[in-house]
């Protein structure tokens, strides 16, 4: 690592260099109470990588040098650094930029300045807004105080005691010298998750965290209060930080206003997580954001963001197994409309052409697929190909499955293979290789289990489908407990009496086919009379991914047969013995 | 076969009177064109339904089965309704790319149309879709009445269609859900152009009266999925209306059904949709 001084508004900076010089140069900016060395994974990821690696310690902090009063402090000045170190490091090429916290806050005023078209070439922003972004964040939310637009003022306020301490004299200083600045390595530790390492924190934290306030108090009040105009043509690549205690998810919810290209992306991360535990998948970001902004083909990932739709799944794919019809169809539906793109895949290729061409008149980018759930290498390649042609899906919903009725005693092996290949192990190939693409990629996401209210309400009548339904059910519990370390949410829907096709492909034991047409008949019937529409399960899919649910019973019959199998699993018990259905 | 539908009323129109249905069903169809031709961006619902109900007075007509209706937007395919108020004509106005449906039922000299005619204004690609695959259910339906299938049934197949499709049964918004209904030359004598919720007095008392007679004989004159329609199609006319829709775009057709004792067709042939459809398999 090469280690020079570069001097701005007569501060010397200390600049470290690594990697090979001539490839594409990435600054990385520190925030607060941080220096360069928080970087240090994915600098090293990056430089594997073959890209010019350059950090250096903000004004105040690590081996910099301090400047003298507040005024030294202000964004601008900040901003006059980031250009002297680009121009010092990178003189004929506009440089990538990636920034955390307050490395954040002060490289957006470099970003929103003129000069930033041409010295530039794009920007990766973790936990630090703009400040002129937010004053006229809360400002809109001033004007306007919806019950919405206040719980999210009310929400940042609750992250942002601090800043009003770091304000009050002696305090805060007093707090960093007093222990906090020993203790800090704990408190990340116990707050943040971050694995403790040696030379972490830096030895110079006392001094860097009491100078650093000044950071503050030099700026916030000054650019909340009178909030600039700050648009910037720079691409923007907004990593939104799920765990961050700090900055709230809605305070980006404006960045479009400002940033056109925009790309929103989020990490299953904590403020200092993101950098000191998933070093390598940040590093990974910022090489997707300037790889494709020195030229190469946008990822389908970046396409679906560059699209910007509207609606709570924008820039999201989901895949739906059984997609053709019913639940699945209306799910994949639902999903095209609020935003999402979609894959489908069906036994019946032609019935998932027919959803994805439905989708695209909803503006969705959709595709169809012919797989059958119940052949694992089947899914498998299934699986790699979505990933390769359309990239790793955010939602996964394992919905195709088989009806069957039987008892016990009549149902066959065949039968009992032919349900549990299907239903569960459709289920479990599904979860498995997306599941495991999903978790590699390490953005997240969320897996949607179809299991059925019979997996808790037994019936005589229904032993193969059932207990297929049930483990399902265990399955899902057991995968959400492995997977949430991932942020990968598993839902399990049980829906109850839906009228969808399902009930004209059930197949039941030891009946004749002219029997089995007219129980057919008579089942569909029922169901048609009971008219629970898919589309209303699929609603549920949708609010079950929003909101992370465990378990969502749907109809009305499903949700009393979960309380009574609680309050008297016996009263189930005996309930079993009659013909129902 | 049931005992009832043994006892099916002999089909009780001559020529004549099929051919005053028709041309009053091309009379009611040329003043919804005349009123499509004219619509355009910033019209209102009722100032649609307004013009249409003078373009068919103009022309003659007497009283209404039931009053224009006029629907834009997502309220073609009936979205948010949720009281029978809305049915009628609101303050909603035309804009670039919508679908609408003018829908009305003019009588002359007691004979009887009902007409469903949807269109859109400017480019609207889900529209022509739903429109090209409504084809489908015009023959599906006569194919299944020739079949003289129980029209509950039909009504389900119907249904199996729309699934199939990935739309949704928008009929069933209709008071009694019904897809159709009976027509019959009208012989109340209550005031002419007088309506109550938008069903002529007229209607209502022959209506009425059907609802009751036809009862006695276990049929309907309304046409829906339930166990009242559980009986093979009764001779007659049905005016037969599909309303299919996805997301926020509805749309219909509604014409005459001619049902004789062993047959089934169209009223007429020479309709816009039909006429849309030969010239798109034409190209």
């Amino acid at each position: 690592m090469n280690r020079r001084t570069v001097v701005s508004g007569g501060v010397p900076l200390a600049v470290y260099e690594q990697g090979d010089p001539t490839g594409p140069t990435v600054v990385l900016v520190h925030g607060y109470p941080d220096t360069h060395h928080v970087w240090d994974d994915v600098a090293a990821a990056l430089t594997t990588d073959g890209y010019h690696v350059v950090r250096y310690d903000v004004r105040g902090a690590g081996a910099s040098g301090t400047p003298s009063g507040l005024r030294g402090y202000r964004l601008r000045q900040l901003a006059d650094d980031l250009f002297a170190v680009a121009d010092a490091v990178s003189p004929d090429k506009p440089v990538h930029l990636a920034a955390h916290d307050w490395g954040s806050i002060q490289s957006w005023e470099a970003v929103t300045s003129p000069q930033a078209a041409a010295r530039i070439a794009s920007y990766t922003t973790l936990s630090g807004p703009c400040l002129d972004h937010v004053g006229h964040w809360a400002r809109r939310r001033l004007a306007r105080p919806s019950p919405r637009h206040l719980g999210q003022l009310l929400g940042q306020a609750a992250h942002s005691w601090y800043i009003v301490l770091f304000h009050a004299p002696v305090l805060a200083p007093a707090a960093w010298r007093l222990g906090l600045a020993g203790q800090w390595g704990r408190v990340l530790s116990y707050v943040e998750g971050v694995t403790p390492r040696a030379g972490h924190p830096q030895p110079t934290l006392t001094a860097d965290a009491v100078r650093g306030i000044a950071l503050y108090r030099a700026n916030m009040l000054p650019r909340l209060l009178r909030p600039r105009q700050r648009p910037t043509t720079v691409p923007v690549q907004l990593v939104t930080l799920t765990e961050d205690h700090y900055v709230s998810p809605a305070l980006s919810d404006d960045l479009d206003r400002w940033a056109p290209r925009l790309w929103r992306r989020t990490l299953t991360a904590g403020h200092w997580s993101a950098l000191l535990e998933k070093g390598p998948t940040v590093a990974q970001m910022i090489k997707d954001l300037a790889a494709h902004a020195d030229g190469v083909p946008a990822t389908q990932a970046q396409e679906r963001a560059a699209r910007a739709r509207r609606g709570t799944f924008a820039g999201k794919l989901s895949v739906v197994t059984g997609g053709g019809s019913g639940i699945g169809r209306a799910t994949a539906l639902a999903f095209a409309e609020q935003g999402a793109d979609i894959v489908v895949c069906d036994l019946d290729l032609d019935a998932a052409e027919r959803t994805a061409e439905l989708a695209r008149f909803l503006g969705a980018k959709a595709h169809a697929y012919r797989v059958d759930v119940a052949d694992g290498a089947a899914v498998d390649a299934f699986a790699a190909e979505v990933a390769a042609a359309h990239g790793v899906p955010d939602i996964v919903v394992n919905n195709a499955g088989v009806g069957h009725s039987g008892t016990f005693l009549q149902t066959t092996e065949k039968e009992w293979r032919r349900v549990l290949d299907v239903n569960l192990w459709g289920v479990i190939h599904g979860c498995r290789a997306f599941g495991t693409l999903m978790a590699d990629r390490g953005e997240g996401g969320h897996i949607v289990n179809l299991a059925s209210a019979a997996a808790y309400l037994p019936s005589k009548i229904l032993a193969a489908y059932a207990t297929s339904k049930a483990a399902v059910f265990m399955l899902s519990d057991c995968l959400r407990a492995e997977l949430a370390p991932a942020g990968i949410g598993v839902s399990t829907i049980c829906p109850g009496i839906v009228n969808t096709n399902i009930t004209r492909t059930t197949t039941f034991s030891g009946q004749s086919a002219d029997q089995l047409a007219t129980t057919r008949d008579r089942v569909s019937g029922l169901y048609a009379k009971r008219n629970f529409t898919p589309d209303k399960v699929a609603r549920q899919i949708l609010r079950a991914v929003r909101k992370d649910k465990a378990v969502v019973p749907v109809t009305p019959e499903a949700r009393a047969a979960r309380f009574l199998g609680r309050v008297s699993p016996a009263l189930l018990r005996a309930a079993a013995r009659f013909d129902i259905g | 076969m049931t005992t009832q539908a043994r006892l099916a009323p002999a089909f009780p129109y001559d020529a004549t009177d099929i051919d005053r249905f028709r041309e009053l069903q091309q009379l009611a169809y040329r003043c919804a064109e005349r009123v499509a031709a004219w619509l355009e961006p910033g019209v209102t619902e009722r100032q649609a339904a307004a013009r249409l109900r003078r373009e068919l007075v103009a022309e003659g007509v007497e009283d209404f089965f039931h009053v224009p209706f006029a629907w834009f937007g997502d309220r073609t395919a009936f979205r948010h309704f949720k009281t029978p108020l809305q049915f009628f004509a609101g303050r909603r106005k035309l804009e670039e790319g919508m679908p609408y449906i003018l829908d009305c039922a003019p009588v002359v000299d007691g004979y009887t149309a009902d007409i469903g005619y949807a269109g859109k204004i400017g480019d609207n690609p889900l529209w022509d879709k739903i429109a090209a695959d409504l084809r489908e259910y015009r023959e599906l339906i006569v194919r299944e009445v020739r079949q003289r299938k129980p029209l509950n049934e039909i009504y389900t197949a119907v249904d199996a269609l729309i699934a199939h499709h990935g739309y949704d049964n928008r009929h069933k918004v209709y008071p009694g859900r019904v897809i159709g209904h009976q027509v019959t030359r009208m012989t109340a004598r209550g005031p002419a152009g007088v309506n109550v919720f938008g069903f002529g007095v007229r209607t209502l008392q022959t209506l009425g009266r059907e609802l009751i007679s036809e009862r006695l004989h276990g049929r309907s004159p309304l046409w829906a999925d339930g166990r009242s329609s559980r009986h093979a199609p009764t001779p007659g006319l049905w005016a037969v209306e599909p309303h299919i829709g996805f997301h926020n775009v509805g749309l219909k057709f509604e014409e005459l059904l001619v049902v004789t004792e062993d047959d089934a067709y169209w009223l007429d042939d020479d309709l816009p949709h039909v006429r849309r459809w030969a010239e798109a398999s034409a190209r």
